[in-house]
């Protein structure tokens, strides 16, 4: 077959593909950067206004309100979610009889739908009848109105998001399972403790997953949707539960101000590009890749 | 190397992208002779769906030109505002009277005077407040399906357990709240077991407070009058409950109560005496709690404003023709069928509401199983009915009026601060809409 045949099949091979891309993705992100200049109501025609729609959003107290809810939420669910899966990980790889029937217990509610997710925990954590309140009262402490209370509102989403590690769980035992064991046993030579093992051999090999599993949860959380917007109609309570993507998507689609929602997504981009590049460099010196040499 | 073997996959997946594109086309294809099918997309489910299917039948026996197809549809305004900018709108839709403004801003919908004109249905046809809610800048964009107006419940078994007369309702706020305090009950641990009135039960008028004490949300031109006097009294007494009550317990209390469509509805299970609800609220009781002793009557008003005796809110279910559908003569055949009194009441009749027409038969208000009916249908001629401001930006106002709700129901503001920010904040909102929207006339204009 002549190069130049070899080459036109393979670009046939790869035309679906590029359909799909041009189509579904490069076309709409570009029309986004546009529109987020326009006051843009899907039905009428685009009007450009130039940078109106980020004046007006960095002047909105709205937004602010959502960014910083965002931002706490991520903060305090980030760390959480990821020392409690990478915790549950090294129980899981420890060598005990029955570990593939633990693994797939505490990889199940993973599965679970959001929605139906959503749905149980606002049971679990009903203030009235709920059963988090119900044992809490058992051991003599009257739990607060998980939902209903701005202050508890937050922390309610942040026990609910651990509720999913059993993704990134399964990222860290397939990093831990690539420990080289020589490495172990000669830390156990020269008298290493278990902590020591961890610290100086463990988390350095698996720092590549746990950098990976970082970069998704800055992702995941930023955008945090589906569950608060199930839960939280409108963000109550007082709007101690409305998130960035869900005051994006009520502007999108129940204000129908497309443009002022694409200026959102485009400024949410921003921050999670600068945030992953950060993270990237911070993390530079630390990580350390299989194969000789850091990245 | 087989030369076909090579093109085996690139073209497996062009065959696809052509099936996909040729079944498109036989699907869009025009219809063949028969009678014309319009679609229908509408909100309801139940029995309330069951009932505009009767229409529906009944329209589609009564002539062979036509064939209606009625498809349930949930959030049926978003669905069909996303349906009608894709091009691609059903030719009927029942949305809400809240969203004709925002639709018709948006230009989604189909104008119906000259339809109107042509079918001779006017203004004197309906109840002037329903005409009103689906007439915006001077057009008629929707026609009525259901309408509805809303009064106090009460349960009159829990009046006479505290010693007030069941055939004695509350007639002033002042009294209304003087009543929920007697009806309140609180268990060992202080905790709220029943209660007599809560503002925040349903939830659904969280806005429209003001309006019982003869306040307004705009004033109808250009201006937000979210913090006028009369609306920071309503929230003044929205806010005197979680005061009296306190807001964590009430919070709680209301975090008890089951879904609106269920048995343990707060008012349907007794755990609260007297609520603001719509005519609809009859079909509910007798499905969850037909052993309920319930009546009804006007919502009260300030003891110093007799003049706001017999407020109610007063929405409509409304049938659209979203701009774009393939057959708008057809589509309108249908919605003046519905709105024709045979179709009009038989449609009520099943859902058990009032109708919107002047013209009502004997038979409809004999047949009629709500004991109330004569009540709801006499509020809908109050000149107190009030129905949703007809603002494009309606539905962000009400979030921001929702959330000044909830800010005052956990006592994190006073009423006043409350208001003051909601119409600081949506004052330049309405400014720049109404801007843009005259810039886009001008721009779109015919010169």
């Amino acid at each position: 077959m002549s190069k130049r045949k070899h080459n036109l099949v393979g670009y046939l091979f790869a035309l679906p593909w590029f359909i799909g891309f041009s189509v579904f993705l490069a076309y709409p992100l570009a029309a986004s950067i546009y529109f987020s200049f326009c006051d843009y109501s899907v039905l009428k025609k685009p009007v450009f206004i130039g940078l109106d729609n980020y004046r007006e959003l960095f002047a909105d107290e709205v937004f602010w309100i959502t960014v910083k809810n965002t931002a706490i939420y991520a903060a305090i669910s980030l760390p959480a979610g990821m020392v409690m899966a990478l915790g549950l990980a090294m129980l899981l790889n420890a060598k005990v009889p029955g570990t593939t029937f633990f693994r797939t217990v505490f990889f199940l509610p993973s599965l679970v739908p959001m929605v139906s997710l959503a749905v149980l925990w606002l049971w679990i954590l009903n203030g009235e009848h709920g059963i988090l309140n119900e044992v809490l009262r058992m051991v003599g402490i009257q739990g607060p109105n998980w939902l209903g209370d701005p202050a508890w509102s937050k922390p309610a989403l942040v026990v609910l998001g651990v509720w999913g590690v059993g993704n990134a769980v399964l990222i860290y035992l397939a990093g831990l399972q690539d420990v080289p064991t020589s490495l172990v046993e000669a830390a156990e030579l020269d008298g290493a403790s278990p902590w020591q093992k961890t610290r100086h051999v463990t988390i350095p090999m698996i720092s590549p997953v746990i950098l990976f599993n970082l970069i998704m949860g800055i992702i995941g959380t930023l955008q945090v949707f589906t569950v608060p917007y199930v839960m939280f109609p409108g963000g109550s309570p007082a709007r101690s539960t409305y998130f960035y993507a869900m005051y994006l998507f009520d502007n999108a689609f129940l204000y129908n101000k497309m443009g002022y929602a694409s200026a959102m997504g485009w400024i949410m981009f921003l921050a999670i590009f600068a945030l992953t590049m950060l993270s990237l460099k911070l993390t530079e010196k630390h990580v350390h890749y299989g194969g000789g040499g850091t990245a | 190397m087989n030369r076909l073997a090579d093109f085996a996959l690139p073209g497996f997946f062009l065959a696809v992208l052509a099936t996909v594109w040729a079944s498109e086309r036989v699907v869009r294809e025009d219809q063949p002779p028969g009678p014309v099918r319009i679609t229908y997309w509408e909100k309801w489910t139940g029995f309330e769906g069951d009932a505009m299917r009767k229409v529906v039948d009944d329209f589609n026996k009564s002539q062979d030109r036509i064939f209606v197809q009625l498809l349930t549809v949930s959030n049926v305004q978003n669905k069909t505002m996303l349906a009608t900018s894709a091009g691609i709108p059903p030719d009927v839709a029942g949305i809400f009277s809240a969203n004709v403004a925002q639709f018709v801003d948006d230009r989604a919908v189909t104008p119906l005077d000259d339809f109107c004109r042509e079918a001779g249905i006017g203004p004197e046809d309906y109840k002037p407040v329903y005409w009103n809610a689906v007439t915006y800048r001077g057009h008629v964009w929707a026609l009525p399906s259901t309408p509805a107006t809303t009064a106090l419940h009460y349960n009159t078994a829990m009046m006479r357990r505290v010693g007030l007369d069941p055939g004695r309702p509350p007639r002033t706020i002042e009294e209304l709240s003087e009543m929920a305090d007697r009806m309140v009950q609180k268990g060992p641990d202080g905790r709220i077991r029943v209660a007599g009135f809560l503002p925040a039960e349903p939830g659904w008028w969280n806005w429209a407070w003001g309006y019982f004490f003869g306040g307004k949300l705009w004033d109808g031109n250009d201006r937000i009058t979210a913090n006028s006097p009369e609306n920071v009294r309503a929230f003044e007494w929205v806010q005197s409950f979680p005061k009296k009550y306190g807001p964590n317990e009430v919070q709680t209390f209301r975090s008890g109560f089951g879904n609106f469509s269920s048995p343990q509805n707060a008012f349907m299970s007794e755990k609260v005496a007297m609520v603001l609800q719509g005519v609809w609220m009859y079909n509910f009781i007798s499905m969850y709690n037909p052993k309920l002793e319930w009546a009804a009557a006007p919502f009260p008003h300030p003891a110093d404003r007799p003049d706001l005796a017999r407020t109610t809110i007063a929405e409509a279910d409304v049938l659209i023709i979203p701009r774009g559908a393939k057959h708008p003569r057809e589509a309108f055949e249908f919605i003046r069928y519905v709105n024709s009194r045979k179709g009009m009441e038989t449609l009520c009749l099943l859902q058990r509401k009032n109708s919107p027409l002047t013209d009502v038969s004997e038979e409809f208000w004999r047949r009629h199983p709500n004991p109330h009916i004569r009540l709801f249908d006499s509020l809908a001629a109050s000149p107190n009915a009030v129905g949703v401001p007809k603002l494009g930006i309606w539905a962000e106002y009400s979030a921001e009026l929702n959330n000044a709700f909830e800010e005052i129901g956990l006592l994190r503001k006073t009423p006043k601060e409350a208001l003051d920010a909601v119409t600081e904040r949506m004052q330049p909102k309405l400014d720049q809409y109404l801007k843009r929207l005259r810039l886009r006339e001008q721009a779109e204009a015919p010169r």
